[in-house]
């Protein structure tokens, strides 16, 4: 089975894990001014790359923290595992 | 009225695991009081507060009077007792982790604990984990939440040697533990000779 890196508890199994969707989508700075089409895009409209895509987890059966990470989607490889507070890194 | 007795919920296995070898011992360990402490960043006040420094380095635990403080997350802690009642215990540590901006409930009720001695007790548990339980890595002081076979526990390390270890698991996932555990040894288990 597959180990994912927790930023917290080192590398557990991935079913210890629960995906949280895509990483890095802002609150709107002013919900009150967004029309219906705005919300939509802000509450269902997600990024479907291939290939690397920043995404949340969650260690569930550990800390129970969330965390994010760089997962290529055709390879299914954690590239970067990192907490929330950190900045998105720039893999070359 | 009916009177309620307390039953354990493994009792129905004692036998079983008496028929266990001694190079996997399990036991059942009595009833402790735990308490479920959330506290942000730790001030330094709150080790002379609580009279234990509780551990920030992850997957860490250490001897807090007769019991034990276990990390459960960056702001998450279990201490437990096997001198207070859980009332007892739940309001001192409350009492010490209030004014600090913490928290404290008695889970005492949520895990019961079980104890695994014998030269074997590695090989038994990587069967249903993989964390690297070598005492070089897994020495006395480590604990990990995790889940073995399909249940959540909280592993903690008692031996520098790896022949120690203590198992906390769900009341409710006690019954399917010690089914799992028991298959689990089955390979070390001598057959009972004809």
């Amino acid at each position: 089975m597959q180990l994912i890196a927790c930023p917290w508890c080192g590398p557990r199994e991935e079913v210890e894990f629960s995906y949280g969707g895509q990483a890095h989508v802002p609150y709107p700075d002013d919900p009150g001014a967004l029309s219906d089409e705005e919300w939509a895009h802000y509450v269902f409209f997600r990024a479907n790359p291939k290939g690397r895509f920043a995404e949340r987890w969650n260690h569930s059966a550990g800390c129970r923290r969330w965390f994010n990470a760089i997962r290529d989607t055709a390879t299914y490889r954690f590239e970067r595992v990192y907490r929330l507070d950190d900045p998105k890194p720039v893999i070359p | 009225m009916a009177e309620l007795l307390r039953t354990h919920p493994l009792e129905g296995w004692s036998a079983a695991f008496e028929r266990l070898p001694d190079t996997v011992r399990i036991t059942v360990e009595p009833y402790v009081a735990m308490v479920d402490v959330r506290l942000g960043p730790v001030p330094a006040e709150a080790s002379t507060a609580l009279g234990v420094d509780l551990p920030t380095a992850p997957n860490t635990w250490v001897p807090a009077g007769t019991g034990r403080a276990v990390w459960l997350g960056p702001d998450e802690w279990l201490v437990s007792s096997t001198t207070e009642t859980p009332e007892e215990l739940e309001a001192r540590v409350r009492a010490a982790v209030l004014p600090l901006g913490g928290s404290a409930a008695d889970v005492s009720a949520q895990r019961i604990g079980l104890r695994l001695t014998g030269a074997r007790v590695r090989d038994v548990l990587a069967k249903g984990c993989s964390i690297d339980l070598h005492p070089r890595v897994f020495g006395r002081g480590r604990s990990a939440q995790t889940a073995l076979g399909q249940a959540g526990v909280v592993l903690l390390a008692l031996s520098d040697a790896g022949d120690n270890h203590g198992v906390l698991v769900r009341s409710s996932f006690a019954g399917y533990l010690a089914e799992w555990l028991l298959d689990a040894a089955l390979e070390f288990t001598p057959t009972p000779t004809r």
